[in-house]
């Protein structure tokens, strides 16, 4: 028997409003322990929590961006369950009337395109963070409580481990293109609980799913969905059955470990949040958050090739990050010629970005800087090889290139007039290379012009020096 | 300072022609009911220092003429948070509860220089018709002091009638202003909901409570609510709608006015001394020139299911927070974390409390939610628009605040369904987000009857207008009981 997987995904993901979803505290990654709170993040008797318009804007802005319907009148919900991370014992969140419904992104896996639909995304606020101390004790930080999140929940469209590693990579750069959120996995501002299940092939009932919690890395998701399918098929295959529980992915075997049992669906005894009037949304507000988004990846790329003449591949890797592609554009448009400036984004950049493990904005470079740079390695004012050297001095250093590069005596010589009289000299001096020369010696060429480079301090241009050289040495 | 010959108005003279200092008046204040409430029971927590200092600087600085409530002392019910000062619900899971900082209305009475003399007792949580379910003590009716106060606002309604203070804030969530206020003969508002911030208000049922003034006469209540009106962006559900001046207009002038009554509200169940009560109130209100007829509210019989349902589902999510973590009362000899809620939680609530807390959580189950909680959210809609539709043809609705007058101490604390149908007739108006007073309209056995007036939706003014021409007609606000005599 032939099985296939069905893979459902909810993502949560932060959103860098400034303040908090319910209450005026700043949202703020890393500060010290219950620093950003306030009384309605403690949950303290008589508080209130009110609705920072920012989450409503953010929210729409993704779900537009995920090709959602906006719901028009909204509520909030309460959804009750007690634990010290959650002082008021309820979160507020969306559960009769989440901000966006049936929304779509397209993936591609393997040369195939694929529609994965969106159930819907709803606004809710996060709890706090439990810690357990060594000395017996353990701790709640209520930083993080009431920070918006958005949570996305997708339709059973996904049907392999590697379709909901392109989801993910999508629904990142999606939201991440939108601005609502710095999606880092590493923070916890994106975070992903996987179910999996699986079934016959032609069977149109789904199979019994298991559930996989706050998994914060896309290769997590990717292993742990793609053990989990073939586990399920394993059971299926000697005769057993599938149990609906939750299992942990364990990092270090690649395998999933059973948790617990679920013993009936927990009751959360949702009900409308009294505390917070409906929230209309017209139809002016949405045209304005929709003129707010910028153009999406897809878009960009696909404008890249058709109008850049960019290589698919290039095109892509410069659309991963809004930040890099805003760069691109922005260097582009900086007068610099756009597969040079692709070259240079995807090679030295990103090499650099990497060794550093930094952002692009952690740098000093600016579009400006980089494009003057190209522009006089394309104008032969600079080689390629002072060329690294001015990289390595604009992207750490707030320094314009031209004059950078003028001050220092960087700029390559051209000019033959200058040029002919060191190679003459340089030939006086080796006469034994020009008879290995007319021997056929083709190695001597390369001697020479390294004595030439030495003479000029590495400031030749090397194609002139090739001409003038080998027209002097015929000539002897 | 005797408060039975004082009105906010007179007494506010005194202050500014310093025919009595601040200090003074505080503390004699103090002494009235430091006296009384030996007897009386209605306050948890008193405020003396403080309120001693903020007087000598009142007194130091000269009262404000143009600011009536200057140097005034207030009484305020103890499930509204006040900076630094013990507020506990009445509950033992907030026994030693001081807040870090001030309800909004209680920054909105500081500005107006205010005086707090203390936190008033009620019904745990403000659970509770007559003030018994209080974790720390028994408050008694003013006027007999073998009956409840009503409640759950009996503290307060028991310092303003008894004369130990000239006013107090209550709040109501399905009659706890209203009815106490009628069970002492004196006058309680719960304004439209929205009309005043619940922010700092320890939260019961967050759909329906509302804070309102206790006092003993329609303008002095007018006056205590213009100063705690208004909208509030720390509560999203406070209204921005503009806040007239309620006691502008209190001429005695209701020629014309249309006053319906519900038939449902003087029907069965309602006692003979009230309904004789309310049947003069109306001879009066048509001597006044208004014109009365009957209405009915055919959805309001079942007000009392539908209101225990939304309110204690509410409550039930509203409490969780009290979990032993934090604020007061922990057990002891605990295995685990779900041991400190179940532990804390079953010894630190009362049974009224627990009670509501069952109901409630039953009612949002996810097997129930539709047929309860769902259902009356239903009902509610529909209760709505029973009222929306009198008030087309109606300016004010009229009938009795409470079945009965004053019943014994002990008499239904035991049987919750005979407690809860007290509520039937000021029920229909939390629901419906209106605004009813409660204003004196006789006595049966040596027990006020409370006269019930039902407003419009932010319509406060008809309310006050209405129930001043009535004070004015009729001497029962006068009274003063036998507690008020002493000295």
């Amino acid at each position: 028997m032939n099985f296939e997987a069905t893979i459902g995904l909810e993502v949560h993901v932060e959103l860098k409003t400034n303040s908090k979803a319910f209450s005026p505290a700043p949202v703020e990654y890393g500060a010290e322990p219950n620093t950003n709170t306030n009384v309605v993040d403690w949950g303290y008797p008589g508080a209130l929590p009110t609705i920072n318009r920012g989450i409503i804007e953010f929210g729409m802005r993704a779900a537009l961006a995920l090709n959602c319907e906006i719901t028009r009148d909204m509520l909030f919900d309460r959804k009750n369950y007690f634990y010290p991370d959650n002082p008021k014992a309820y979160q507020i969140t969306q559960s009769e009337t989440p901000i966006g419904r049936n929304g779509w992104v397209e993936i591609e896996v393997d040369g195939k395109k694929k529609k994965i639909g969106i159930e819907e995304m709803h606004v809710e606020e996060d709890a706090g963070k439990n810690t357990h101390s060594p000395d017996g004790y353990s701790y709640v930080d209520l930083n993080r409580q009431g920070t918006p999140l958005i949570e996305i929940v997708s339709k059973p469209d996904i049907s392999s481990a590697d379709e909901a590693y392109a989801y993910l990579v999508k629904l990142r750069q999606i939201v991440q293109f939108t601005g609502v959120s710095d999606v880092k996995m590493e923070e916890g501002s994106m975070r992903a609980d996987v179910n999996v299940s699986v079934h016959p092939i032609g069977s149109d009932k789904l199979g019994t799913k298991t559930e996989m919690k706050n998994l914060n890395s896309f290769e997590h998701v990717r292993k742990g969905a793609h053990y989990e399918s073939k586990r399920q098929q394993r059971v299926l295959l000697a005769g057993g059955k599938v149990q609906q529980e939750t299992r942990r992915f364990d990092e270090a075997t690649g395998e999933t470990v059973l948790m617990r049992v679920k013993e009936g669906a927990s009751d959360y005894r949702y009900f409308p949040e009294p505390d917070l009037p409906p929230v209309h949304i017209s139809d002016e507000w949405i045209e304005e958050v929709r003129q707010s988004i910028p153009e999406m990846p897809d878009k960009r790329r696909a404008r890249y090739v058709s109008e850049w003449k960019l290589p698919e591949y290039d095109a892509g890797v410069l659309t991963q990050t809004k930040e890099m592609s805003d760069f691109f554009e922005a260097t582009v448009a900086a007068g610099a010629a756009p597969k040079l400036a692709a070259n240079w984004l995807m090679g030295e950049v990103n090499a650099y970005l990497n060794a550093k493990q930094i952002d692009l904005p952690a740098t000093k470079l600016t579009p400006a800087h980089l494009a003057t740079m190209i522009k006089m390695i394309e104008n032969e004012t600079i080689s390629s090889k002072i060329a690294k050297k001015v990289f390595k001095e604009i992207i750490t250093n707030d320094t314009e290139p031209k004059a950078w590069v003028e001050q220092k005596g960087m700029v390559q010589l051209s000019d033959p007039a200058v040029l002919q009289p060191i190679i003459d000299q340089v030939l006086d001096n080796n006469q034994k290379s020009i008879d290995d020369f007319k021997n056929g010696k083709d190695r001597a060429i390369g001697f020479l012009v390294g004595q030439i480079m030495k003479q000029t301090h590495g400031k030749a241009n090397p194609k002139v020096v090739n001409q003038l050289l080998l027209a002097s040495l015929q000539a002897r | 300072m005797d408060y039975f010959k004082q009105d906010l108005t007179s007494l506010h003279e005194l202050l500014v022609k310093k025919e009595i200092s601040v200090t003074e008046l505080v503390k004699e204040t103090f002494a009235t009911i430091k006296q009384r409430d030996q007897k009386l029971a209605a306050f948890l927590t008193l405020n003396e220092q403080t309120a001693l200092e903020q007087a000598a600087l009142l007194d130091q600085n000269g009262v404000d003429p143009e600011n009536i409530l200057a140097g005034i002392p207030l009484a305020i019910k103890d499930n509204i948070v006040t900076k630094d000062l013990r507020t506990t619900a009445a509950s033992k899971i907030l026994e030693n509860f001081q807040p870090i900082y001030n309800a909004t209305v209680m920054d909105k009475l500081a500005v107006k220089q205010v005086i707090t003399v203390g936190k008033t007792n009620l019904d745990e949580f403000a659970m509770g018709g007559s003030t018994e379910n209080s974790a720390f003590k028994i408050t008694k009716n003013a006027w007999d002091q073998t009956k409840v106060p009503g409640g759950s606002s009996g503290g307060s309604a028991a310092a303003v009638a008894s004369g130990e203070v000239i006013g107090a804030l209550g709040s109501d969530t399905g009659g706890s202003i209203r009815q106490p206020a009628a069970f002492n003969g004196i006058v309680g508002v719960k304004p439209t909901y929205g009309r005043v911030s619940r922010f700092g208000l320890i939260a019961f049922a967050s759909s329906m409570d509302q804070i309102g003034p206790l006092t003993r006469t329609v303008k002095d209540n007018a006056l205590i609510l213009n100063a705690i009106s208004g909208v509030d962006p720390h509560d999203a559900t406070s209204s921005t709608q503009s806040v007239p001046d309620f006691a502008a207009g209190l001429d005695g002038d209701i020629k014309g006015m249309r006053i319906a009554v519900p038939k449902e509200y003087l029907g069965k169940g309602i006692a003979a001394d009230v309904r004789e009560a309310i049947q003069n109130a109306i001879n009066t209100f048509e001597k006044l020139g208004a014109s009365v007829a009957e209405v009915s509210l055919p959805h309001s019989k079942y007000g009392v299911p539908v209101y225990y349902i939304i309110a204690s589902s509410e409550a039930s999510s509203n409490l969780q927070r009290f979990d032993g973590i934090r604020y007061g009362y922990r057990a002891q000899d605990v295995k685990n974390l779900e041991d400190v809620y179940v532990k804390s939680r079953s010894k630190a609530f009362g049974d009224e409390v627990k009670r509501r807390i069952m109901l409630g959580t039953f009612s949002l189950s996810a097997g129930t939610y539709d047929a309860f909680f769902k259902k009356a959210a239903q009902v509610r809609t529909l209760i709505c628009r029973d009222f929306a539709k009198v008030y087309r043809d109606y300016d004010l609705i009229l009938g009795p605040t409470a079945p009965t007058t004053a019943f014994g101490i002990g008499e239904d604390i035991d049987d919750p369904v005979t407690m809860y149908m007290n509520d039937i007739l000021t029920i229909p108006v939390n629901l419906a987000g209106l605004p009813g007073m409660s204003l004196p309209a006789g006595f049966s056995n040596g027990l006020p009857v409370g006269l019930q007036l039902i407003a419009n939706q932010f319509d406060e003014q008809t309310l006050y207008r209405a129930g001043y021409a009535f004070e004015q007609a009729t001497d029962f606000h006068k009274q003063v009981p036998a507690i008020g005599g002493q000295n």
